[in-house]
């Protein structure tokens, strides 16, 4: 790239930092830039699995942003996208097969999610948009804050879902211990109904952009 | 016949791609803001879904499933390449997207303009690819229900996609709190209709 300084910039640099921030507030991936919320949203209904999702999410986002970083000045314009999606699908078949080997029950309930991590938008949406004219270590910061800001709204839908609707967090009957079910407290079963991800989500939007009104759409 | 009926409804109301599985939300939520392209969007996903499904399944049953490579050699009886079937899958999609894109182009040009980058764009749409792979979860029986069953799906999210643009038209003329103004309420919208469509659920088929 010629726009880059020869003196060597250092490897956590303000502008560098800010690519491994920005996505967790005001560039984050599901809430501002709506992408990746395809298989975002039917695997909220527990904690573990959503945990197990984000992690795969991250891994296979920095390795596909690293790759396609590494081999951006080879790749062919035209036929850019077929390459992608082969190295993001080469990417999610390891993803599948370690998640079958080492826990299956969680790989079982993910179905055909973990497929769909390939046309997860957020791997494309940031291959395209970043790591196709950026280099290598700054395309690894920024699949890293992207998959990272993932994670952790797949992380506060399902708390909320199964702390609200199941009484428990990660299995362990957190509502139980506390003894609110004597106290007349019942649990919500609507929250782990499918629709009740996509108001959770609409709500976290909301105080997100009710903090940071710069957000906010203007119509 | 009632077999495929019964899959042809289920696939558009009770297993609805978006109100049930959320599959293809991204470009659902961009392309969501008139009828006319939702509309285009729409009957494009639905076309790509029918014939990609069918050679997905063709795919599944004569290459890819444990032992379908009988038909070449019967000492292939043990070979799983089941493991392969997500870059199978999506290599077809990418390669019937293309050839959707340049059929569209040479006898559609308003159509093609009118969509976009969206055109190219299906093939990363979720509801492509979880079509395939319900379809491969499912284990359908032959050819004629995977495609019904991609037909359906198809139809199911136009319907979707329609009727969200539909109402966000209208939604210009509402009060929406400032915070909530576009995606936040296109959400909440889109999860109300949901728990509408939830009232199929019952339904045994």
């Amino acid at each position: 790239m010629s726009t880059e300084k020869p003196a060597k910039e250092a490897l956590f640099s303000k502008k560098n930092r800010s690519l491994l921030t920005d996505p967790l507030n005001v560039n984050n991936p599901i809430t501002v830039q709506v992408l990746g919320i395809c298989s975002a949203l039917a695997i909220t209904v527990k904690l573990k699995p959503a945990i197990v999702m984000g992690l795969s999410v991250l891994v296979v986002t920095i390795m596909a942003n690293l790759i396609t970083s590494l081999m951006r000045n080879m790749i062919p314009n035209r036929i850019r996208i077929i390459v992608q999606l082969v190295v993001v699908a080469a990417l999610v078949i390891l993803v599948d097969q370690v998640l079958k080997a080492f826990v299956y029950d969680v790989s079982k309930q993910l179905s055909v999610f973990v497929g769909l991590i390939i046309t997860n938008c957020i791997i494309m949406g940031r291959i395209e948009a970043f790591s196709l004219g950026n280099t290598p270590w700054k395309s690894v910061l920024d699949g890293f804050g992207n998959g990272a800001a993932y994670g952790g709204i797949l992380i506060i839908v399902a708390f909320f879902r199964e702390l609200l609707g199941n009484g428990t967090l990660m299995d362990y009957p957190v509502v139980e211990w506390m003894g609110l079910y004597d106290l007349g407290y019942k649990n919500n079963g609507m929250m782990l109904l499918p629709p009740m991800a996509l108001i959770v989500v609409a709500l976290i939007i909301w105080v997100q952009r009710a903090k940071t009104p710069s957000l906010i759409e203007k119509d | 016949m009632q077999e495929i009926l019964n899959i042809f409804v289920k696939s558009i109301f009770i297993d609805n791609m978006i109100f049930a599985y959320f599959l293809g939300m991204c470009s659902y939520l961009a392309v969501s803001k008139t009828v006319k392209t939702a509309m285009g969007l729409g009957l494009a996903v639905t076309f790509v879904l029918t014939i990609t499904l069918p050679v997905n399944y063709l795919l599944e049953t004569k290459v890819l499933q444990k032992g379908a490579l009988q038909w070449l050699d019967p000492s292939f009886v043990d070979m799983d390449l089941s493991f392969l079937s997500f870059i199978m899958f999506i290599a077809v999609i990418a390669a019937m997207v293309q050839l959707v894109e340049m059929v569209v182009e040479k006898f559609a040009p308003a159509l093609y303009s009118a969509l976009g980058i969206f055109l190219p764009l299906i093939a990363v749409n979720c509801s492509i690819l979880g079509g395939s792979l319900f379809m491969q979860e499912r284990a359908y029986e032959n050819i004629g229900q995977a495609t019904v069953f991609g037909f359906g799906s198809g139809i199911g999210w136009l319907l979707a996609i329609v009727a969200i643009a539909a109402i966000r038209e209208r939604l210009k003329y509402s009060h929406v709190p400032a915070p909530l103004r576009g995606l936040g309420i296109t959400f909440i919208i889109t999860g109300l209709m949901g728990i509408a469509f939830m009232s199929f659920m019952g339904i045994k088929l």
